[in-house]
């Protein structure tokens, strides 16, 4: 398994010339489970690409790793050339200057209108006069087709609207690399299109790496560059959505073409269901 | 027996290890604290969340406790025949006591609260981790000004509190029972000192920042659930309560 993902790194490497971001070997356990066993992800610099696998396969932990919210047992997380483990508090914050993320509930501060949501790492981190924020802002809502709605308070958003609206703050700031997080989780088919259309048209406009997390197989492989598919704290495959696509592997199927059952158990592990009902136990 | 003693042992390092976390988010907070008195305009903000909008519940407080002690003291009073010291007992007992510990036990249930439920709704929400992400630190930006806010708006809640109490003793003594309006005045004005005045704003800022303490941490280390933000928000007023209370102790100790 260790030698495929270095191989796919290798040939990534090959592909792209250089990687934005690297995890190499990683180990990450919460309390005595592990959620990755030697994990070996090579990002390409300027691609879109997809994390996918099924729930609970550690998508998130990832991103938190490579943002140094958390940080892996053994192995490397360089981004950009730097160890994000070994960073201090600064050279970290200075990292994250680079980077914009997309959450999956958009997470906006709901204290501020769209507009001072889009403003607030301008406020924080630039000393810009007010009307050169104004016209970053305005730009930016453009870009995602809600400069209209400049005024509204982020209760007064729908789901699609929220997330388009933490798209424009997190490209504000002009980031080397945009993380997404679930991106289309719980859009209705225009807002998932929306949506979509705008990971790639930002992502080559701005010269930015993605790296998407995302369930939604039929969508990302629209436009994504490259994908991972994590499952057992390992990457099980990886490549274009044509390559995974045709993988021979049962759980690489399983994940691409959606069935219930099969490697992944519809069922989690439970005594005979017989036994169980007509049995004499007591309790659940 | 063995279990009891296991059960014990485990309990007390909880405590332990909670009280720690406490103690490094307070150390955390006050190393912060010079460059948050410089960001004049969220400041204000709190003050105004923590200290303005909860002037109605704390000045209808004040005003009942007033009254009610202007009842009970004048009932107790006029056996003795002393009913004209009702203003001093009344102004020594809510300066010294009354006023800085029911000022706290509100402040906690109203400000407390609020604050302890919106910082765990932020974590619930991923507000607080987006900040992390957009590298703007939520300890610095969130919960400083609301921890300051809380603790400059309490001697000042405080005060407003004992101000109306007085106002609700006179009501009673002078207004309804007769108490010579002079002698309420001027008994207390010659019997408090400056000393009594000053023992209950330091109750008051202590007590501010006790219960302005609890509430960020609970509230900023809830777990992001709306079970883990309505446990937070338990936590702060029990806590509150319990502190405010033990903290009086040590302060009448030290200062009587």
């Amino acid at each position: 398994m260790n030698q495929s993902a270095d191989a796919t790194a290798d040939s990534t490497a090959v592909r792209h010339g250089n990687h934005l971001a690297v995890l190499r070997q990683v180990h990450y356990a919460v309390g005595d489970k592990p959620v990755f066993r030697g994990l070996d992800i090579a990002i390409g610099r300027g691609d879109i690409t997809a994390i996918m696998g099924p729930s609970g396969t550690g998508k998130t932990t990832l991103l938190r790793l490579i943002t140094g919210q958390i940080h892996a047992d053994a192995g490397e997380v360089i981004v950009d050339g730097q160890d994000v483990a070994s960073l201090g508090h600064n050279a970290l914050f200075a990292l994250r200057r680079r980077m914009g993320m997309l959450f999956q509930n958009g997470a906006l501060l709901t204290d501020l209108d769209v507009f001072e949501n889009v403003a607030f790492p301008l406020r924080e981190h630039t000393r810009l006069p007010e009307r050169l924020i104004r016209t970053v802002v305005l730009t930016k809502l453009h870009a995602v087709g809600l400069r209209g709605a400049s005024k509204l308070m982020p209760q007064q958003l729908s789901g699609g609207m929220a997330r388009r609206v933490a798209l424009a703050r997190a490209i504000v700031m002009d980031p080397d690399i945009l993380i997404y997080d679930e991106p289309f989780a719980g859009l209705d088919p225009i807002s998932m299109g929306v949506v979509m259309r705008l990971i790639r048209s930002l992502n080559d406009a701005l010269e930015i790496t993605s790296i998407v997390v995302t369930h939604d197989v039929r969508e990302i492989s629209q436009i994504a560059d490259e994908s991972y598919i994590l499952s057992g704290g390992e990457v099980v495959a990886s490549g274009s959505p044509r390559e995974l696509h045709d993988h021979p592997s049962p759980i690489v199927k399983q994940f691409m073409e959606g069935h219930a059952d099969g490697p992944v158990p519809f069922h989690y592990p439970a005594p005979d269901y017989r036994e169980q009902l007509l049995g004499p136990g007591e309790g659940k | 027996m063995n279990g009891v003693i296991a059960e014990l042992v485990a309990s007390v390092g909880a405590f332990l290890e909670r009280f720690g976390a406490l103690a490094r988010f307070f150390g955390r907070l006050v190393w912060l604290t010079p460059g948050g008195l410089l960001k004049v305009r969220l400041l204000i903000e709190q003050v105004y969340n923590a200290g303005a909008l909860s002037l109605v519940i704390i000045m209808t407080c004040g005003l009942f406790v007033g009254m009610v002690m202007g009842l009970q003291g004048y009932d107790l009073l006029q056996r003795i025949g002393s009913e004209d010291a009702l203003g001093v007992g009344a102004a020594l007992a809510l300066l010294k006591e009354l006023g800085p510990v029911v000022t706290a036990l509100l402040f906690a249930g109203r400000a407390g609260t609020a604050l302890a439920s919106e910082l765990g709704l932020m974590r619930a929400t991923d507000q607080l981790a987006a900040m992390e992400i957009m590298a703007v630190d939520p300890m610095k930006r969130v919960v400083l000004p609301r921890f300051l806010g809380g603790v400059i708006a309490m001697p000042l809640l405080t005060a407003v509190f004992i101000a109306i109490s007085l106002y609700g003793v006179q009501l009673i003594a002078v207004q309804f029972f007769g108490v010579d309006q002079g002698q309420f005045w001027s008994q207390m004005r010659g019997a408090v000192e400056i000393s009594d005045i000053r023992e209950g704003l330091i109750k008051g800022l202590v007590f501010g920042i006790a219960c302005s303490l609890i509430a960020v941490f609970e509230g900023y280390n809830a777990l992001p659930t709306a079970e883990g933000v309505g446990q937070a928000t338990t936590r702060t007023v029990v806590i509150s309560a319990v502190v405010t209370l033990i903290l009086d102790y040590i302060l009448t100790a030290l200062m009587i």
